[in-house]
């Protein structure tokens, strides 16, 4: 995955809470078996009308956030189906950031095995930011995983906690299952014990 | 001498832990994956980028269910070519990966959270997991099983284990007697509609009390099956002897000897008087009613004898907004009394009420009615095993009698990955877990219910109280 330290780019608000899975990537792109080409997918059913054509009053079809990389929206986001394909979905379409003041568990974790940072600030702060992203052309942010901080020209400025191992891998890169395979010694030697206890065993 | 008392997550975790490195999550062993056609393709195909096995094929179990028809005709000759090379991909994944699968065809299969239990795969006391949410259902035995992203699958594919940062405990007590008509369904709406579809996000839910005790195994993962939708990693129940009584004689169940070992392991597992609890919850079964849900979030349900309610009285703006925009969706009126709401479809089926004991419960109530004709309604078994059984039992001729369709098992309409799908504009009475909105088909309305609540709603066409239902036969 594409390490991550610091972006400063365009900041699109999508002013909803709850916002589900399903919405981000709508169950008919889930058939595909391949790993990316799902930008095109993300929020079909919001960015396309039922005859498939766009929306204009979806904000992502509004010419002024193209090109943006930061997501900003409401709390408990990504919440409902564990599918991947919403954090690649996201990655796809060119967002690495998502601002919010909550994240649901599965997608927390998917985000971070697709590089995505997730920035999770107080709802009065994530309020102010749909505000500038909605009022202010060109709103920019920039996101600094080394400082943990949110910023914009105009004086804005929070900090937000990742957990310092979280961190570690997204600045790197790194993939976890070979960060897994160094406790390969200590895996061998559990499983061969664990392997004893019949009643933990699926057949 | 004794130790800290424990709750039955924390035992549970203890025993899988393999390593905590500092400052990096908890290395957990997962005893088991149970896999499907849609979120597993990419992690098979990571194993090959990367020259990686899967490390223990025994402890992985296959099958389709998301998008396979529900057909007979449909499922002979799958006509969506995209989910057709899914389904190919993981049959050709198995093989190459020595992986058991339950084919289309085979007399085992249906959807992974019911045939994990029918089987007797899932137990007390493991690790359980599976690129599916509701992978929480397995918790209702005392597992610890939660859904994980594709990257996660192909992490237990190679490792049999996964990083994982512990998560906080919340006991959530149901107690007391549950009232007539008042079923499973009901207690996991009532809470998501209490806490909120965040209420319990970050934390593994036990739950508890008396009328959680009263439930039957089969309610009991209605219950957990929920779990995700108010947010939460997990849902559990400590296992007793309904629970050893369920799993006796299954087909991977222990025998002789290795049985009696295993129930006495599994008895070790409850919460020991005085463990602590990160948050706690009580709630009194007496008061609960049946539900449905109103609006495009789990959380956005109501007591069948209310009435829509008004945005207006929200203050938060956020949340006025969201009730408004959900409202359109579901093109209701505020104030409009739940009962009088129509209906076009019913669905009665899916991982949280698609077993037998559900199926019996929406037969109960439809027997000797006939469905509305303005409605159309289909059953959709679990699995093989629950159609088999069905059909041993009549079940089958009173839903045909009625004038509902008789299906092929699979997810079906809960997602609307196959052809099972609504159009734009209808509204369905759905025994499924989620109302988001396009959930069941773009534009498509779904109100979450109980079997018995949607078989009701089927025949007279609109929303009852199960309560008042006059019983035929």
């Amino acid at each position: 995955m594409n390490p991550f330290r610091k972006l400063t780019a365009l900041a699109a608000p999508l002013d909803r809470t709850n916002v589900d899975t399903d919405q981000i990537i709508p169950k008919q792109f889930l058939k595909r078996i391949e790993r990316t080409g799902y930008g095109e997918f993300l929020f079909y059913d919001w960015r396309k009308n039922a005859a498939g054509d766009p929306d204009p009053a979806f904000v992502l079809n509004d010419p002024r956030y193209k090109g943006a990389q930061i997501l900003i929206a409401g709390k408990n986001f990504a919440c409902g189906s564990s599918r991947e394909h919403a954090a690649w979905a996201l990655e796809n379409y060119g967002f690495r950031v998502v601002i919010a003041p909550s994240f649901a568990d599965i997608f927390f974790s998917n985000a971070g095995k697709n590089g995505i940072v997730l920035a999770r600030l107080s709802e009065e702060q994530v309020a102010e930011l749909l505000n500038n992203a909605k009022t202010i052309p060109n709103y920019q942010l920039t996101v600094s995983l080394e400082e943990q901080t949110v910023t914009d020209s105009k004086g804005f400025k929070a900090s937000f906690e990742v957990d310092p191992f979280r961190k570690f891998c997204l600045i790197e890169g790194l993939d976890d299952i070979g960060l897994t395979l160094r406790h390969q010694a200590a895996l061998d030697a559990f499983e061969t014990r664990h392997d004893q206890a019949n009643w933990l065993k699926a057949k | 001498m004794s130790s800290k008392p424990k709750t039955l997550f924390e035992k549970v975790w203890e025993q899988h832990v393999v390593v905590e490195p500092e400052g990096e999550p908890t290395l957990l062993y997962i005893d088991l994956q149970l896999l499907h056609e849609v979120t597993s393709p990419q992690a098979f195909e990571g194993l090959r980028l990367t020259g990686r096995k899967v490390r223990r094929p025994d402890r992985c179990i296959a099958t389709v269910d998301h998008n396979v028809p529900t057909t007979k005709e449909g499922r002979l000759k799958i006509v969506d070519q995209i989910a057709a090379t899914q389904i190919a991909a993981l049959r050709s994944n198995c093989a190459e990966f020595g992986i058991e699968l339950y084919d289309v065809d085979s007399p085992e299969q249906g959807i992974v959270h019911v045939i994990g239990p029918e089987l007797g795969i899932t137990k007390p006391g493991m690790t359980i997991v599976c690129g599916d949410s509701h992978t929480s259902t397995h918790g209702a035995f005392g597992a610890l099983a939660f859904g994980i992203g594709t990257s996660e699958v192909e992490h237990v594919l190679a490792t049999q284990t996964l990083p994982q940062s512990k998560p906080k405990t919340f006991r959530i007590a149901i107690e007391g007697e549950l009232p007539r008509g008042v079923t499973a369904k009901d207690i996991i709406l009532a809470i998501i509609g209490q806490i909120g579809t965040d209420g319990a996000t970050g934390c593994v839910v036990e739950y508890a009390g008396s009328a959680i005790r009263a439930l039957s195994m089969e309610g009991r993962m209605t219950v957990c099956n929920m779990s995700i939708e108010a947010g939460a990693r997990a849902g559990m129940i400590a296992p007793d002897e309904k629970t050893f009584a369920y799993l006796k004689g299954r087909r991977f169940s222990p025998k002789g000897a290795e049985w009696d070992k295993a129930v006495a392991e599994w008895k070790k597992l409850p919460t020991d008087p005085g463990a602590k609890f990160d948050r706690e919850l009580v709630i009194d079964a007496a008061k609960l009613t049946p539900y449905v849900s109103w609006g495009t979030s789990p959380g956005m349900v109501a007591p069948i004898t209310a009435s829509v309610p008004d945005p207006a009285a929200t203050q938060n703006e956020q949340e006025r907004k969201g009730l408004e925009r959900a409202l359109e969706y579901m093109n209701l009126k505020a104030g409009t009394p739940l009962q009088e709401v129509e209906i076009d479809r019913v669905f009665i089926g899916s991982c949280t009420n698609g077993r037998l004991e559900d199926l019996r419960a929406a037969a109960h109530i439809a027997r000797g009615y006939k469905v509305s004709t303005k409605v159309s309604a289909m059953v959709v078994p679990g699995s093989q095993a629950v159609k088999d059984q069905a059909e041993k039992e009549g079940l089958d001729r009173i839903f045909r009698e009625a004038g509902f369709e008789w299906r092929e098992p699979g997810c079906s309409m809960c997602l609307a990955m196959n052809p099972d799908i609504l159009a734009p504009g209808e509204r369905c009475a759905s025994t499924s877990n989620r109302n988001f909105e396009g959930r069941q088909g773009r534009g498509g309305r779904t109100h979450l219910v109980s079997p018995e609540m949607a078989a009701a709603a089927a025949i007279t066409g609109h929303f009852v109280d199960i309560r008042k239902w006059e019983v035929k036969g």
